[in-house]
């Protein structure tokens, strides 16, 4: 038998023999399912039958599958990390929607329908009609305080989540103030914990009350949750120690925005470092506008 | 301008993959390896990748193995990426392993058994001398006696289960949908279904590491080797608009039945229990570790105390996979500048206060 006829993938041309967004229509309708219950349920974990992508589990499947469910042929894509368009694994997402989807994307926040990121909310606001996918390693708020999914589902549905609230209890008793600097949790429309993903703090007010559609995906953990447009998201605070977000004492030394989060940029060996915006087309677009 | 961040562009990533593929060549003065080579000469790393692959085509392996210089986690990595993109026809009829045709099957609980022991090609009573007439090539190993028995021969359990000394498999009274744990999300509790499956896609290393931590007191649980058997079964599909089965190609398969002590309850007098393992090819080691870890982790069902890592299903079917953990292992390597950025924050600040505070 001869190699083309057992496995018809072999002989056609590397951009096509797979289905639209690599996934058959079957599997993007199961995630699709998966999304609603998302929606409809803001801040709750539900389990879906997550594929082997042809990207590792860990670097961002999750999130690729739920592009991968939800692009259209009209789509404008956009894949960031660290808020970067240019960091290799943003390219390489892109790349690969670009090669199994034939769609147009951009680096620039605001024309993009469907953005895809890792590690950071864009600074430029989102709008109406905008998806922004996240992708989640460890989508269970409640893991580092309790291992087993048994237990912890069990506590979300008991809205059990006096635990998390005495681990931040210490942290003040032990440090004076609150010790997380990233993956922050958040409470969803009163109701659910929710892990916003691996974002830092200064990220998590973006998430509050957002015109566009947050979807999160766990690949390798199988889970998708999702917030709404206009859903409370609330960072856990105590009143007399309220939620409060990083800043800088300095601006951003190309664009010189004052209110974007920075990445300390090594420069020399004689510890030399500047500061500079993490989201790249927002700090393009404020050197653009001057 | 000063520097800034490091640019990974596609065309960095172009170059590493024309690096890979020259590496992966190696000396272009020495003949390249061909996929069929592999798959004739490499077989139980073809049996491997087809097994935590879950897709059993040797052809597909041997070219998996081939594209990944020979790292098998990668090959099955591969594997499974491919067979995401596969269409669902139908679930076979359940392998009648009674009927295999054996070229390897042995019982360690009988001194002989109907039908015999027969050792098939097996490395466990050679001596580990490395052969260095195998440097030479072009060598035809003398002619082997053929030993695939064409009869079928009982399975050993099956004596014992007459006397009812064995704890019988509940057999289902009518056609169950098995669970699909390519189809459906693996949760907790999982059952015994889901977590076969599971161990049958397990990494090998990993559930080799369990099982001898079970012979070694965390969860112990009195094994012995009921019977192993190798060989071929016929595999049967059912297309209900047809109403006739029809037997659609031959595997090879590995299967474990390990006879397990077991002390009895208030309600069930003592017999013996059992672990089960089964794999795709000829993959002994892990059929065999597979068997003891699906027995360690039923411990609960069967009222003995759970507190050893092979008897923690959650804690061994969430690490069991290798896709899976290199992944999240390996994902280190991504970018984490703004995590880390947010941690150099919180640690100066930290890092203040406490200077504040001392005098």
């Amino acid at each position: 038998m001869s190699v083309s006829t057992k496995h018809p993938h072999f002989n056609s041309g590397s951009n096509s023999g797979f289905n639209f967004a690599y996934l058959d229509e079957q599997t993007k309708r199961s995630i699709r399912r998966a999304l609603l219950k998302a929606v409809a349920i803001p801040g709750h974990q539900i389990p879906f039958s997550s594929r082997e992508m042809p990207m590792s589990y860990g670097w961002g499947t999750g999130g690729i599958q739920i592009t991968a469910a939800i692009i259209g042929q009209n789509d404008v894509l956009k894949v960031i990390d660290q808020g970067a368009d240019d960091t290799t694994n943003a390219v390489n997402i892109r790349r690969f929607f670009r090669k199994v989807c034939a769609v147009e994307t951009t680096e620039e926040t605001a024309r993009a329908t469907l953005i895809q990121t890792r590690h950071r909310i864009p600074e430029t606001p989102l709008q109406e009609g905008q998806i922004l996918v996240y992708q989640v390693p460890i989508p269970e708020p409640l893991r580092w305080l309790e291992p087993s999914t048994v237990e912890s589902r069990k506590m979300h549905a008991l809205e059990e989540y006096g635990p998390i609230y005495v681990k931040l209890y210490e942290d003040i008793t032990r440090y004076g103030h609150i010790a997380t600097g990233y993956d922050y949790p958040v409470i969803v429309e009163d109701r659910y914990l929710m892990s916003p993903s691996p974002i830092p703090r200064f990220d998590n007010p973006k998430m509050h009350l957002n015109p566009a559609l947050q979807l999160f995906g766990a690949g390798r953990e199988k889970r998708i949750y999702a917030v709404p447009p206009y859903t409370r998201v609330k960072s856990l605070d105590f009143e007399d120690y309220p939620f409060r977000v990083e800043h800088w004492n300095q601006p951003c030394e190309l664009c010189g925005s004052t209110e974007s989060f920075l990445d300390e940029v090594l420069i020399d060996d004689r510890g030399g470092r500047m500061w500079i915006c993490s989201d790249t087309d927002y700090c393009q677009q404020q050197r653009r506008k001057k | 301008m000063p520097y800034v961040a490091v640019k990974g562009g596609e065309q960095a990533i172009e170059n590493a993959e024309k690096l890979l593929h020259s590496r992966r060549r190696g000396d272009i003065n020495v003949t390249e390896l061909t996929s069929e080579q592999i798959e004739q000469q490499l077989t139980l790393a073809v049996e491997r990748v087809m097994c935590e692959g879950s897709l059993y085509d040797r052809e597909l392996a041997a070219l998996a193995i081939k594209q990944s210089w020979g790292d098998l986690v990668e090959a099955i990595f591969l594997v499974r990426a491919y067979r995401t993109t596969l269409p669902r026809f139908y679930y076979t009829q359940p392998l009648n392993t009674g009927v295999m045709q054996i070229e390897r099957r042995i019982s360690s609980i009988f001194k002989d058994i109907p039908g015999g022991q027969n050792l098939g090609p097996t490395f466990d009573y050679i001596h580990r001398l490395l052969d260095f007439k195998l440097l030479a090539e072009n060598q035809v190993p003398p002619p082997s006696e053929t030993s695939v028995s064409q009869e079928s021969f009982p399975l050993v359990m099956e004596t014992l289960d007459k006397e009812g000394l064995i704890q019988s498999e509940p057999r289902a009274t009518q056609p169950q949908v098995p669970f699909d744990l390519t189809r459906q999300p693996l949760n907790f509790p999982a059952n015994r279904d889901a977590r076969l499956q599971n161990l049958a896609r397990a990494d090998e290393g990993f559930l080799l590491s369990l099982a001898y931590s079970t012979q070694r007191g965390y969860g112990k649980n009195h094994p012995f080797a009921g019977e192993i058997r190798m060989g071929e079964v016929e595999v049967i599909i059912f297309p209900e608009e047809l109403g006739f089965e029809i037997s659609v190609t031959d595997i090879t398969i590995t299967e474990v039945q390990m006879v397990n002590q077991f002390k009895g309850s208030k309600h069930v007098p003592p017999q013996f229990t059992r672990g089960y393992g089964l794999t795709f090819g000829y993959n002994e080691r892990k059929a065999m570790s597979m068997a003891l870890v699906d027995r360690a982790m039923r411990a609960s069902e069967l009222g003995e105390s759970v507190d050893s890592p092979a008897q923690n299903i959650e804690f061994v079917l969430s690490h069991s996979d290798n896709v899976e953990a290199q992944g999240f292992v390996q994902h280190l390597k991504l970018p984490h500048y703004i995590d880390f950025q947010a941690e150099l924050n919180l640690i100066r600040q930290m890092r203040q206060k406490s200077q504040d505070l001392s005098p």
